[in-house]
Order: C-alpha cells, then structure tokens, then sequence
C-alpha cells in the first residue's frame, strides 16, 4: 500500500518532467531531420547544424549579438546593482524601504507595461532607438533589481564587526569596502551576474519596443519569423541550436551541482 | 555639519540606483498616468478613458470586444495560475518531503529548461501542439493552448518559492503533531500547508500577472487568434497609439499595486526575491 502510493507519487512527478520536456526534445530530434518539416521524418542529417554554424546565415551573428549585449547589460546592472545594495543596505531604514519597494516595480510588474512605460520615455525624452542607448538601460531596468536582490541576503549575512575591525586598523572605508566587504558578499554578486546575463537573453518584450530597427535579438527574430525567406531554415538552425543549448546546459548543471555537492558531504564527514 | 561617521560613504552608494530608480521606473510610470488623461495635443481629456470603457455601435461595454478580453483574460490567468499551483504543490512537496540526499538536483531538473530562450520554448510548444494535431483545432482549443502555454513557461515560477518554503519548515513541527496524535493528513493541513502560505502566495503573484499579459504565448499558440489583455498594449505599440496604450498599462499597474499590496510584495524586509535569489 506505501508502495503503491510513493509508485504514484513519482509517476505524477514523472509526467510533470514529461510535459515541461517534451516540445524541447521533440525539436531536438527533429533538429536531425533532413527536411524542415516537423510533421514528417525524411532521414537523418546534420544539415541544420551546418547551416547554424555558417557565418553566411542569418542565426550565428545573431547569437552572438545577443550574447553580447547579454554580456553589456549584465555587467553594468552587476555594477549599479551591487553598489546600489551597498548603498541601501547602509541607509535609514525609511529610504532602504522606499528604494527596496521601488525595487520591487519591475519584478512584480507586468513585463508590457515596464517595456511600454519606458519606452514612453525615450519617446518623450527623444532618445534615438539606434543609439543602443535605450534598449540597455531598458534591459538594466529588467535586470538591475535581480542583481540587488541576489547580493542584499549576502550582506544581512555579513558580519559587519569585520568592516569595523578593518577601520580600526587603519584602513580607509574604501579599501575597507574593497578588500572586506566585497569578497563576502561575492557569491551574491556572481549569482546576481548570471541570473541578469539569463534575463537579458530571455528578454522578447523589452527589446522589442527599445532596439534599433535593423537590430535582433534571438527572441525578436524567431519572434518574426512569419514570413520571408528561407524561414523554415532558419527556423529549424534555431532548433539546432536550442538543443546545442540545452545539452551543454545539463551537463553544466549537472556537474556543477555534483561537485558541490560531494564537496559539502566530504565536508560533513 | 555634526560629526563625520566612519561608514558615511556607504550611504552615499545608494544614490546612483537610486536615482537610477527614478529615472527609469518611476517617472515612467508617471508618464503612463499623464498619457492616459491627454489627448495627442498633450491638454487633460477623459476620452481615452471613454475610448475603453465604452461599447461601439449602441453596445453598452458589458457587450464589448474590451470587455470580452478582460474576462477572458482574467479566465485564462485564473485557470494557468490554478493549475501551476495544482501541479506545482504537490512537486515541491513530493521533492521536498522524499528521502533523496541530493534533492536539489532533482528540483533543478524543472528548472533546467528555463534556461533555453522564452521565445524558442514557445516556438516548441507550438511545434509539439502542431504535431499531436490540437494547434488550431478550434476556437476552444485556442484557449486550451494558451492556458497549457502559460502553466508550460510559468510553473517553475510556481515551484520554486514553495519548495523554497517547505524545505525551511522544521521537521519537529511535525513530529510534534505525530506524537500528539495526529493523522498524516491533519499534520499536513495543520502545520505544513499553514507554514508554506508564503510559498504560494509568493508563486501565485509571479503566474498570475504574466499569464494575464504574455502576448507572446497567446499569439504564438493560436496564430494571434486569442486576445488577452497585453495584446491591447502590443497593438498600440505597433500603432503608436501611446494615450489609448497608456489607459491600458495604466489599468494593469493599478492591477499589480493591488496584487503586490494584498499579498505584501513590497514589505521586502521579510521575505523577498523568491524568483531571484533561489534561480542560482
């Protein structure tokens, strides 16, 4: 009877993976097929990961514009974000609840709205889109708050008689700053990093309304690939490469938290 | 001028973010409020306000195509945020509460996939309905389909911030409630379900709001054949429509302030930064 019951607890869990991976791995095997359709299997190939990996298509440059811009973004909401927790964490406790409220906006608000409120501003304000200029601060407004709330639980954790103890030995609340309480509050900053680098190449809306015209992200290419040329192929390389992804992603995953994990075993013991 | 403290620079950090925060979120916001109550010259209307609240062609609004999207809206993200939490409880608390050693891994399984690009994830999904034959199969499917899209891109949202709380809740609560005699059932409604409320709450306002605006899914799986509420936005993007998109997000804002106000979202002393913290 416990067996029964722990046999169908696992079996629902099962069929939750099944569904949350299932278009994913279907693409992945179609990623295979000799032609573009994915109603019908005409044999294996490699043809649109050799497409994908052709500086002549459209996909790859588009990849690594985004990373790139992934990359721009991240760093600098890493930056104002980590200085910005700093800052709040060592204000009054009025203005710490006020910024960390008005903190909270983005996260909570709807996606639109963030993107179409921004972009009322650069209207207003007359910002020229291909300047770049609005589409990253407008993905900064995505990510900023993430990397702040990442490094402030970093902070509450930090002993602060550490800061104080490197004042009293002489050192000046820079280099205190510096060499005390950065390296403590690190992990918080390096996860805040990845997690805003995620948002960013995740991000359809907000690039869509602030980009430059001639300008793509991965999300507002496929986004309008409706029609035009040689869409199926460039759609199926995009499914070449989402499995590419996702391979290296499990395996980075699950090695990661592998080792950690026998870290703190090895520890314990 | 009293004296100088050793840590004044610290304070002093806060002031680029914050008027980063100003600048970028909060008069934009402002500007979403003049859009709304002007009209194309930039002198105070309540038009737009009009413009959306009222029927065409000797309609009231209740008979309106507005209408009709809100409610089917509003349909669409009470059921997508019913079923994630539906699934996604009992996940968190089957991973939560098994006797695996390395339970994170098994938790990061349902997480893994949100690391592939939203858009790609979508573009799947239509591909896989396209496949078993329910894409465009009727008016009623259409809605299916948006649904199954929104719990498919919003349910580790769900998961996350409940196993975040189950995993916390202290095992002695409920030995306790096994000693004194309670049943197996009882010890779950009384003590873990009571101490995981800030899980759900804190899942059910990352689902709710998205699944109500996410015109991507809604277009993408039923070939822009359902409306929701972020469509009406998109399309006076495209338009440059900005007063009649602004009455919009300015509705949908207000929507966000009394979801975060009743649930306590901004109180970020306590118990904040589900979605954040707990990805990485």
């Amino acid at each position: 009877m416990v067996k029964l019951k722990s046999c169908l607890k696992w079996l629902f869990v099962g069929l939750i993976v099944l569904f949350i991976y299932a278009p994913i791995l279907l693409l992945t095997v179609y990623s295979f097929n000799e032609t573009e359709r994915i109603t019908s299997w005409k044999g294996f190939s490699f043809d649109h990961y050799k497409y994908f990996f052709s500086f002549d298509h459209e996909p790859l440059p588009i990849v690594l514009q985004t990373l790139l811009l992934a990359v721009i973004v991240a760093t600098l909401s890493t930056l104002l974000g980590t200085i910005g927790a700093i800052g709040i964490f060592y204000s009054k406790k009025r203005i710490r609840s006020t910024l960390s409220a008005v903190n909270q906006i983005p996260v909570i608000n709807a996606e639109v709205v963030t993107a179409m409120s921004f972009l009322l501003l650069v209207v207003a304000l007359h910002i020229d889109k291909n300047t770049f200029i609005p589409l990253i601060l407008g993905q900064m407004v995505l990510c900023t708050p993430f990397v702040v709330l990442s490094v402030m639980p970093k902070l509450k954790q930090m002993d602060n008689n550490l800061y104080e103890a490197a004042l009293d030995l002489g050192a000046t609340p820079r280099k205190a700053l510096f060499s005390v309480v950065i390296p403590q509050i690190l992990p918080g900053i390096i996860s805040g990093f990845l997690l805003a680098i995620t948002l960013s190449l995740d991000d359809y809306v907000i690039a869509a309304y602030t980009k430059p015209n001639t300008f793509e992200t991965i999300s507002t290419h496929i986004y309008g690939l409706t029609k035009g040329k040689n869409v199926n192929e460039i759609k199926s390389s995009y499914w070449a490469f989402t499995s590419i992804v996702f391979l290296i992603i499990i395996i980075v995953v699950v090695s990661a938290n592998i080792i950690t994990y026998k870290k703190s075993r090895s520890k314990k013991q | 001028m009293t004296t100088v403290k050793p840590h004044f620079s610290r304070k002093l950090l806060a002031i680029p973010y914050g008027l980063f925060l100003l600048l970028f979120v909060v008069i934009p916001l402002l500007i979403i409020i003049y859009y709304a109550f002007t009209d194309a010259n930039g002198s105070f209307t309540l038009e737009n306000l009009k413009d959306f609240f009222s029927g065409s062609g000797g309609k009231s609004f209740f008979q309106s195509a507005t209408f009709k999207t809100i409610m089917l809206s509003l349909f669409i993200s009470v059921a997508s945020t019913l079923i994630c939490l539906c699934i996604a409880y009992p996940v968190a608390y089957i991973i939560a509460s098994s006797r695996l050693k390395n339970k994170f891994l098994l938790l990061l399984i349902f997480i893994v996939p949100m690391w592939v690009n939203f858009v790609l994830r979508v573009n799947a999904l239509k591909e896989l309905l396209d496949w078993i034959g329910l894409y465009m199969k009727s008016d009623g499917w259409n809605i299916f389909n948006t649904i199954l899209g929104m719990v498919y891109d919003f349910l580790p949202f769900m998961i996350l911030p409940i196993y975040t709380t189950i995993i916390k809740i202290d095992k002695s609560y409920l030995e306790a409630a096994k000693d004194l005699g309670a049943t197996g059932a009882r010890a779950f409604l009384k003590v873990t379900l009571p101490l995981s409320k800030a899980g759900i709450i804190s899942g059910i306002s990352m689902v709710f709001l998205p699944s109500m605006t996410n015109y991507v899914v809604s277009n993408w799986l039923t070939y822009s054949n359902v409306t929701i509420i972020g469509t009406f936005i998109e399309n006076a993007f495209k338009n440059s429509l900005w007063n009649n998109g602004s009455v919009t997000a300015l509705i949908l804002l207000l929507l966000m302030f009394v979801i975060t106000w009743l649930t306590g979202g901004f109180n970020t002393e306590a118990e904040s930064g589900a979605r954040g913290t707990s990805l990485w």
